[in-house]
């Protein structure tokens, strides 16, 4: 059984978000890349880019679907997971971890309110 | 199988249809004919076109020697009647075929990645434009005057309705190649693409390298169009290009009044994911043999939908593999001699003729105005069975009273010491 | 057990450019009989290319058996029932082939003089007639070079009609059950696409159209029969709801082998709509393509049409290119030629009542299939079918098999799987289209491989899940090919 860690915060577009002071790592959940399936390519925005909250900001892909990834906070793109642009079978071993997609420096901190407990996210996919 | 369906009869099975909504008469087409009448129809109307004229038109589609394996090959019932290969273990062959093709493209070409082929050169020249704008997230499309008429006119239908605005560059009056003090001029900062053809629609070569280097310059990409694939037994590659797109007529695909053809398009690999198309990629199967299959089809219609790089779903396999039996028939060294024999050909005929425009060009070129028109010159060539060049009054009026020639291998010295006497050389 | 097929030896084969070795050729060029022309002086030497790297070298012997082998490895409608949903492939008549490549036309240059090219001509005057004619339109192109080209002509039409009424509108309303061509083809013609939601019934309901159609919607895309193979029966009702807001009605084509001889979308409110040539009109699908997409019109959409248009002068044909009002050119020259001589071949083999007779025997294979399959898979819709049927893997899905495996099962039984998971709004679809050149003997016997498929589900799982087993390339894998993509060959 997958564990959500407690100290993140979730979308119901299967995000994650992780808050350090005023930066914060974002990811998808493990329930999103266990529904894609083998995820083969991960499209992200560069370093720089202002993201927006509930806007989509790159995509995961399977060999046959799409999923967008939309923003659970809204800020500027400090970082990207390069990992992920050679090996994006990591996203699919270990999503809350390892395979972060970006790290942002937060513009709107109250946003976070907005988000789900690991346990309001597990009541929501049914876990 | 009335009976096991439980319907009356054929009828009984459309009956859920509104009355109002059916054809209450039969089709106006007239009853279903034989075999031999068939033949015989359009046998009469191939008859009443140019049949056994020798032809000295080029303009986007020449009369290139199809080397009999061609046909042999396409006619398998296997190439024929088979679909999209989306079950790779059934469909190895075709999928095969089409990574050979891909191949042998960017070995042409000078590209990393080609795709498994496009409508034809017009419609590849839009979707290259609209990959610029994906790639530099810019809308402004510069495009050579001296890229096939046609083909800018298609560009110009797809681009408005993108709203991307498209200007044309000038063609150097002297050369006929692309005027690039024009292009520099025109370049800016929001311009995704400059589009070139080589050789261009004069027969002219284009100095890719320089053109290359003022788009980069203003970070837009260089899209490298050719119309003529055999010229590419000898050009230098276009490596300097980001995109380039192409018709591959030339390849053992018959004229057939404008189609079917095939088109590439081929990129630099760092542009592989807004490629249009489909893309056929190797892997192993689960006994761990080599094995292909569609991939990367997460760019597609049937998956991204609305957001697809393009909605292009049907493509021209089976013309791409006659274009592939061709190039392995011909191969390293015939598709150079070939290339080379159309070389000389259209430089023996331009030995004889006032050539209007000084740029290298290679099997075909611009004849000067001279004391005939070109509707005299071509009549009296038409008395000797052979067709002339273009008049190119049509596409460029300041350029009226000049001819478009093109020759290939298939063309005769003395065909072409006819078509220079009707020019009246000599006189 | 399994009747269709057995196993038999194939031919491996490398890829041509390992087959290759220097020096070896499988062509000859007449001598040259002008002067040879150094590249290097006639072009320079920047503009002159060292040898194409890798390109093949091989015998005309090599050339042969390379493609021949290679073409053993395929499936092919000439083997046996090719069922696809949605891609009509019926079989492909020879005599097709063999006019299609009638000197005259084959080798006739589209700039040739108009006088030399009557014939040509009469080809595709005769085809807009008959097209016309089928669909009950009143003016067709050519130009299209397939489907997905023709919906993106029509929306142009559509899209000039409205201009030139004073406002080209925003959006395309398109049902959930469309083909992935329809709104990706809304997208290139500057349209958003909004999605309407199809009824227990799997169709449009006018109640849910109207509440959707608003001044901003430009037309209507609408397959029919659908893509579940049911007839929108409310048709006429949801023209008039799109044509009271001045909308059109788009038609995609796809499925008019359900249709020829039966019903004419000009009858019933349809503005514009496209032809698929390789589907209803046999022209072979060759791995891929060329197709043909042929758009109809009414009256109201043909001086939108791309040019040039035909035009009878005196006693010849005539290209015409003084259109003002057109949308411009969609491709070079005048559209997919070849294909249309084999499309004209066709309707004149059938003449109209072999065309509709084809269209019922189209209709009765696709019932008599759903027939023998009820019992074991579970039909989306209750609907009557039409050409093609749809069912769900609801029943093998819950022992954990999806329409996927059964697919690459069916091969082991020596067939083409159906489409797989398409149309979107049925859960794991089975997607099933005869065509009406397929005998009772070839269905009953698809029919049984897919009962005993379904028994295996039961049964034996296992056996499903890692078909197929007698293939010569088993299941390939597509995650690998995807992460680390391979798209052509180099010398390792």
């Amino acid at each position: 059984m997958t564990t959500y860690p407690e100290d993140l915060y979730y979308t119901k577009e299967h995000e994650w978000v992780r808050v350090e002071g005023q930066s914060a790592t974002i990811g998808i959940t493990d329930h999103a890349q266990s529904e894609l399936g083998d995820i083969v390519y991960v499209d992200l925005p560069q370093p720089g880019a202002t993201i927006e909250q509930g806007k989509t900001f790159g995509s995961v892909e399977s060999v046959k679907a799409v999923s967008d990834v939309y923003a659970p906070v809204s800020g500027e793109v400090a970082e990207v997971n390069q990992t992920l642009a050679t090996n994006p079978e990591k996203l699919n071993e270990d999503p809350h971890g390892e395979a972060w997609l970006v790290k942002i420096k937060l513009t709107a901190p109250d946003e976070i309110k907005q988000l789900l407990s690991a346990a309001d996210y597990q009541k929501y996919i049914g876990a | 199988m009335l009976d096991a369906i439980g319907a009356e009869s054929l009828e009984s099975l459309f009956s859920h249809l509104p009355e109002d909504v059916r054809l209450a008469r039969p089709l106006n087409i007239a009853a279903g004919k034989s075999e031999y009448e068939i033949v015989d129809y359009f046998r009469a109307r191939g008859g009443e076109t140019a049949n056994g004229y020798a032809s000295f038109l080029g303009a986007g589609v020449y009369s290139h020697y199809r080397p009999v394996m061609v046909d042999t090959v396409v006619s398998r019932g296997e190439f024929l009647t088979s679909y999209t290969p989306y079950q790779a273990e059934i469909s190895q062959g075709i999928l095969t075929t089409i990574f050979e093709f891909q191949t042998m493209i960017c070995q042409l070409t000078g590209m990393d990645v080609a795709n498994a082929s496009m409508y034809d050169g017009s419609t590849a020249v839009p979707e290259a434009a609209m990959m610029a704008a994906r790639v530099t997230g810019r809308d402004r499309v510069l495009v050579s005057r001296a890229v096939h008429p046609e083909y800018r006119e298609v560009l110009a239908t797809y681009a408005s309705r993108q709203g991307m605005p498209v200007e044309e560059i000038a063609y150097d009056a002297a050369t006929g190649s692309v005027d690039l003090e024009d292009l520099e001029r025109k370049l800016d900062t929001k311009t995704a693409a400059v589009i070139i053809q080589s050789p261009n629609f004069f027969g002219a070569v284009e100095n890719v390298k320089k053109a290359a280097a003022l788009a980069h310059a203003k970070g837009a990409l260089l899209v490298y169009v050719f119309a003529e694939a055999v010229s590419l037994g000898l050009l230098e590659p276009p490596r300097d290009a980001d995109i380039v797109v192409g018709e591959l007529q030339s390849f053992a695909i018959t004229p057939s009044y404008g189609g079917p053809f095939a088109g590439i398009i081929a990129a630099k690999e760092k542009f592989l994911r807004q490629m249009p198309g489909r893309l056929v990629g190797e892997s192993k199967d689960v006994n761990g043999n080599r094995a292909f299959c569609l991939t990367l089809s997460t760019r597609e219609q049937h998956i991204r939908r609305e957001k697809a790089t393009s909605n292009i779903c049907t493509n021209q396999a089976l013309v791409a593999l006659m274009a592939t039996v061709f190039m392995s028939v011909y191969g390293k060294q015939g598709l150079r001699e070939l290339a080379q024999q159309n070389l000389s050909k259209a430089h023996y005929l331009a030995s004889k003729l006032p050539v209007r425009f000084s740029g290298p060009f290679f099997n075909e070129f611009v004849v000067k105005p001279g004391r005939r028109t070109p509707a005299e010159v071509n009549g009296e060539l038409l008395g000797k069975k052979i067709i002339g060049g273009l008049d190119l009054e049509r596409f460029y009026p300041e350029l009226k009273g000049s001819v478009l020639v093109c020759c290939t291998e298939m063309v005769t010295r003395s065909q072409m010491d006819e078509v220079a006497r009707a020019f009246g050389a000599g006189e | 057990m399994v009747k269709k097929v057995r196993s038999h030896i194939t031919q491996n084969e490398p890829l041509l450019f390992e087959r290759s070795s220097p020096g070896k050729k499988g062509y000859q060029l007449p001598d040259l009989d002008v002067p040879t022309v150094s590249a290097e002086e006639a072009l320079g030497a920047d503009n002159t290319r060292a040898e194409i790297e890798d390109f093949p070298e091989v015998s005309e012997v090599d050339v042969i058996r390379h493609f021949t082998r290679l073409s053993t490895w395929n499936y092919a409608i000439d083997l046996g029932c090719y069922p696809l949903g949605s891609c009509t492939m019926k079989y492909n008549p020879r005599v097709n082939e063999l006019v299609a490549r009638t000197e005259g036309l084959a080798w006739a240059h589209p700039y040739q003089p108009e006088s030399l090219a009557q014939g040509a001509m009469e080809v595709m005057a005769a085809l807009e007639a008959a097209l016309a004619e089928i669909t009950g339109m009143d003016a067709v192109t050519l130009q299209p070079a397939a489907g997905a080209h023709g919906e993106y002509t029509g929306l142009l039409l559509t899209r000039a009609l409205l201009e030139s009424r004073g406002n080209p509108r925003k959006k395309i309303l398109a049902p959930d059950s469309a083909h992935g061509t329809n709104p990706a083809t809304a997208t290139m013609a500057g349209y958003a696409v909004e999605n309407i939601k199809s009824n227990d019934r799997g169709v449009i309901s006018p109640e849910t159209l109207a509440a959707a159609v608003n001044e901003d919607v430009a037309a209507l895309m609408v397959t029919n029969p659908n893509t579940l193979g049911v007839f929108e029966e409310e048709i006429r009702k949801i023209a008039d709801i799109m044509h009271s807001k001045g909308c059109m009605v788009y038609m995609d084509g796809a499925n008019m082998n359900a249709l020829v001889g039966i019903a004419r979308p000009g009858d019933f409110g349809v503005d514009v709509m496209h032809l698929n040539l390789h589907k209803t009109f046999s022209t072979p699908h060759g791995g891929g393509g060329p197709g043909a997409g042929a758009v109809a019109v009414r009256s109201h959409l043909e001086p939108f049409l791309p040019g040039p248009r035909l035009k009878r002068v005196g006693e010849a044909w005539s290209w015409n290119y003084d259109l003002p009002q057109s949308i411009g050119r969609v491709r070079a020259f005048y559209g997919n030629f070849g294909v249309l001589v084999r499309a004209l071949a066709y309707i004149m083999a059938h003449g109209g009542p072999g065309l509709r007779l084809a269209t019922m025997d189209a209709v009765l294979n696709a019932n008599y299939v759903r027939k023998l399959l009820e019992p074991y898979y579970e039909i989306a819709y209750k609907a009557p079918s039409m050409h093609e049927c749809v069912f769900s893997d609801d029943r093998q899905a819950a022992k954990g098999v999806r329409t996927g495996d059964i697919a690459k099962r069916m091969i082991d039984y020596g067939f083409h799987p159906y489409t797989v998971s398409f149309p979107l709004i049925v859960h794991g679809a089975l997607m099933i289209e005869p065509t009406e050149t397929e005998g009772k003997a070839e269905l009953d016997q698809m029919a049984e491989a897919l009962i005993a498929i379904a028994d295996e589900v039961e049964k034996d799982p296992q056996m499903v899940l890692k078909a197929p087993h007698t293939t010569r390339t088993g299941r390939v894998d597509e995650v690998g090919a995807a992460r680390k993509p391979v798209l052509r060959w180099k010398r390792s």
